[in-house]
């Protein structure tokens, strides 16, 4: 396969793509060519206005199609790549009482005014997501699940009465950034009530979260869309029970 | 059993049904018992907003906490606000609620719970003034009664109900009327997220929130003007929404009831299972906050569309049933009527099990036959809305599609790019031609459409229907507290003795007399109320 890729429509190398898009400016032929002069701009050429509709007085809805004369590199992407093996429950479970001789004790909540409770409980009920189990159901993780809309005082102090190894906290809502300034806060509120080298390991999830921001943000990792129980769990034990692992 | 035209869709056994709402009534009364016998801080305070007191000191302090927190620590709230304070201006304290309420502030007002003819005198003070504010509400329901007639309804069911969320009224109002023009029926100013666990309610007019708008008095006004001049423009009574919901509930639906909003969102469970506030406040806010939007004509929108989100859709279905009955049993007895109960429901089935949407037709159906007379509010996918607008935009079509075809009262219009973004000027357009396309292509098909019986449809609301008999008897058996604390609904646990908001709890004692919760409650009898801690 070559590093250099272009989009696919229906030949190989068309560069063929689609984008939509509202103008504030009425409906017109005027408005039809602005929008091939955007969608130019934007690298695709010749481009096919191919649906255009007035949204009120003022406003026009485009359908654009074309090649993007853009190239990309495949050298050149840069991904946070999976820095720990996957296992199974069962070599999860193993690790810990081997290596740990303890249960590890995982503290989960949407914290924040965030009540959408679907990924932390994708992550930690028995439900689990799309048929895999949640941590609750492994014998070695003692989960403690907050729910919703938890206080980050409440966190701290629930965390450290459970003496939580790991503490889990999804965000789902994005508004004004609302996700990275509760994480950040989260993470400050942790460092504050705990002395050097014994806070718990922060790790946060949801489906807008950049998986390298993990330092910016203050935590020590970051999960985003798609993330599956399994992931979280083996993670836990690499960053908190093998050989080698940060405490 | 006939299946012609005009039969019923489904064919449920009447004694199951019947049976179904006696047990929602017996699970349901002890809580009525409980709200009846608790009053809490913010009950207290909608009692002192129906009596004219509003605004906030510098520090945008409601007079209302000041006061009613005053009263508590000075006296107690065990006999009601309104005996110490009126008993206060009485004596010359203040000259009136608001000077009561700054001195209050400042804790440089003596206040004591009066005895005899001084408690009959004050309390007589009181129920005039908050005779004014109910007044107030039972003008503006008249009000919307002539505007309705005046410029009509929308001209067909369901109603369509656009939510409009930038956080600035200013902006809101523009996208409000721009709603009403491309179609929008009823217009939802969701609220700040962090809103419902304010236990004060913001004043003046806000142009800062999260995800949403604050619900303030001056918000609530402005947008019910910004819609009555656009209602003009469209030849149709559009609808304003918002939120009785979370610690402040009783005192926002009372400030809906002043500013003449037409829906309230106001679920009998959803504070304690979704925010954690403490089941006892709910129940008791809730009651009171019921009896408002009864006496103000509002129809309430209730939520259970939240269980399906936290938990499966279909094997969830009957918790959904069973919450419509609990909430059904609590507003009829806080005074609502059939027309004014927006019980909710929702298209939350995976898409990806069998034959889901025969599922999705037979849940609507089920909610639609057991409340024939309500105006069931239909809400739209959100948890299988996976950034995939495309295959997101055909589910919202089979959802539009199952609204007009089961007969739901409002629907709540769903956008593609749920769980992506808030929704784009293009998202919302695009949204509404697919329910204009949906309820126009499809109307009418209920003629046509007759689940055979005992066909899968049929059975699978017999189903539903006799698993929420079954929880409903282990609900009665239990208490429905008890079934609370045990993660019954949405999986969520949550003990009587825990969660927010517990502190602003108290209660009754016999003395007990508010003149607004007697206003509220015509067959409560008055004498009792005046004299009993004579």
């Amino acid at each position: 396969m070559s590093d250099i890729v272009r989009p696919y429509g229906d030949t190989s190398g068309d560069g063929m793509v689609q984008v939509s898009f509202t103008l504030p400016i009425p409906h017109d032929k005027r408005a039809e060519g602005a929008a091939a002069q955007l969608a130019a701009k934007m690298g695709i050429e010749p481009a096919l206005v191919v649906h255009a509709k007035a949204i009120g007085p003022s406003y026009t809805f485009f359908v654009v199609y074309g090649p993007v004369h853009h190239l990309v590199d495949l050298r050149e992407v840069a991904v946070v790549e999976r820095e720990f093996a996957m296992l199974s429950a069962k070599e999860v479970d193993s690790a810990i009482k081997t290596r740990l001789g303890r249960p590890l004790v995982v503290v989960g909540a949407c914290i924040g005014t965030d009540a959408h409770t679907v990924g932390i409980d994708a992550i930690l009920n028995v439900k689990g997501f799309a048929g895999e189990k949640g941590l609750e159901a492994y014998a070695q993780l003692h989960v403690v699940n907050l729910g919703a809309q938890v206080l980050v005082p409440d966190l701290v102090d629930r965390a450290l009465a459970e003496r939580a190894d790991a503490v889990l906290v999804s965000q789902v809502v994005t508004q004004r950034d609302a996700h990275l300034l509760n994480t950040r806060e989260m993470a400050a509120a942790f460092r504050e009530a705990c002395p050097a080298g014994e806070v718990p390991l922060l790790v946060v999830g949801g489906p807008r979260f950049d998986e390298g921001a993990a330092g910016a943000l203050g935590v020590d990792r970051v999960f985003g869309r798609g993330t599956s129980p399994a992931e979280v769990a083996s993670y836990l034990v690499h960053a908190l029970v093998n050989e080698g692992a940060a405490r | 059993m006939s299946t012609g035209p005009g039969a019923p869709l489904l064919q449920l056994d009447p004694r199951a049904v019947a049976r179904a709402r006696q047990l929602a009534a017996r699970a349901g009364r002890p809580i009525v018992e409980l709200a009846q016998a608790h009053t809490t801080a913010s009950v207290e305070r909608a009692t002192l907003r129906l009596a004219g007191l509003s605004g906030a000191d510098h520090e945008r302090v409601p007079w209302v906490n000041h006061l009613v927190d005053a009263v508590r620590d000075g006296v107690g709230l065990e006999q009601c606000v309104c005996a110490p304070a009126f008993d206060a201006i009485r004596r010359g304290e203040a000259t009136d609620l608001l000077d009561l309420a700054q001195r209050a502030s400042s804790r440089s007002v003596q206040l004591r719970q009066p005895s005899g003819r001084d408690r009959s005198a004050a309390l007589t003070l009181a129920r005039r003034s908050i005779g004014t504010g109910i007044k107030r509400i039972d003008r503006n329901r008249a009000t919307r009664d002539r505007l309705v007639a005046r410029l009509g309804d929308p001209p067909s069911r369901p109603w369509i109900y656009l939510i409009v969320a930038t956080g600035d009224i200013y902006e809101d109002m523009p996208q409000a009327q721009a709603a009403a023009r491309g179609g929008a029926d009823v217009v939802a100013v969701i609220r700040s997220t962090g809103q419902s666990l304010l236990d004060y309610v913001p004043e003046g007019a806000t142009r800062e929130g999260y995800a949403g708008t604050y619900a303030t008095q001056e918000n609530f006004r402005l947008m019910r003007a910004a819609l009555d001049d656009v209602s003009k423009e469209v030849g149709r009574y559009v609808r304003l929404t918002n939120y009785a919901s979370g610690l402040c509930m009783p005192e926002i639906a009372t400030l809906a009831g002043l500013e003449r909003l037409d829906m309230m969102l106001n679920d009998s469970m959803y504070g304690i299972l979704f925010r954690d506030i403490n089941p006892v406040r709910t129940f008791v806010d809730q009651r009171f906050s019921r009896q408002i939007h009864a006496r103000a004509g509002i129809i309430i929108n209730t939520g259970e569309d939240n269980y399906l989100t936290t938990a499966d859709a279909v094997e969830a279905a009957h918790t959904v049933t069973v919450s419509q009955l609990l909430n059904e049993y609590f507003a009829k007895e806080a005074g609502l009527a059939d027309w004014q109960l927006g019980l909710g429901h929702a298209f939350e089935i995976n898409p990806d099990v069998p034959q889901s949407f025969r599922l999705e037709v037979a849940h609507a159906l089920l909610a639609r036959t057991l409340f024939p007379d309500a105006p069931l509010k239909w809400m739209p996918p959100t948890k299988h809305m996976t950034g995939d607008i495309f295959r997101g935009y055909l589910l919202d079509g089979f959802f539009n599609l199952v609204g007009g075809l089961t007969g739901q009262g409002i629907l709540l219009v769903g956008m593609m790019t749920e769980a992506v973004v808030t929704p784009w000027l293009s998202d919302r357009d695009l949204a509404l031609q697919n329910v204009r396309y949906a309820l126009d292509a499809g109307r009418g098909l209920v003629e046509d459409f007759h689940p055979p019986v005992d066909g899968f449809i049929q059975q699978r609301s017999r189903q539903v229907l006799a698993e929420a008999i079954e929880l409903l008897d282990r609900i009665v058996d239990d208490t429905l507290l008890e079934a609370i604390a045990d993660g019954t609904f949405g999986l969520m646990r949550r003990p009587a003795d825990a969660g927010k908001g517990l502190d602003g709890v108290v209660r009754k004692d016999d003395g007990y007399a508010n003149p607004a919760v007697e206003l509220l409650e015509p067959d409560l009898a008055e004498p009792a109320l005046l004299e009993g801690a004579g």
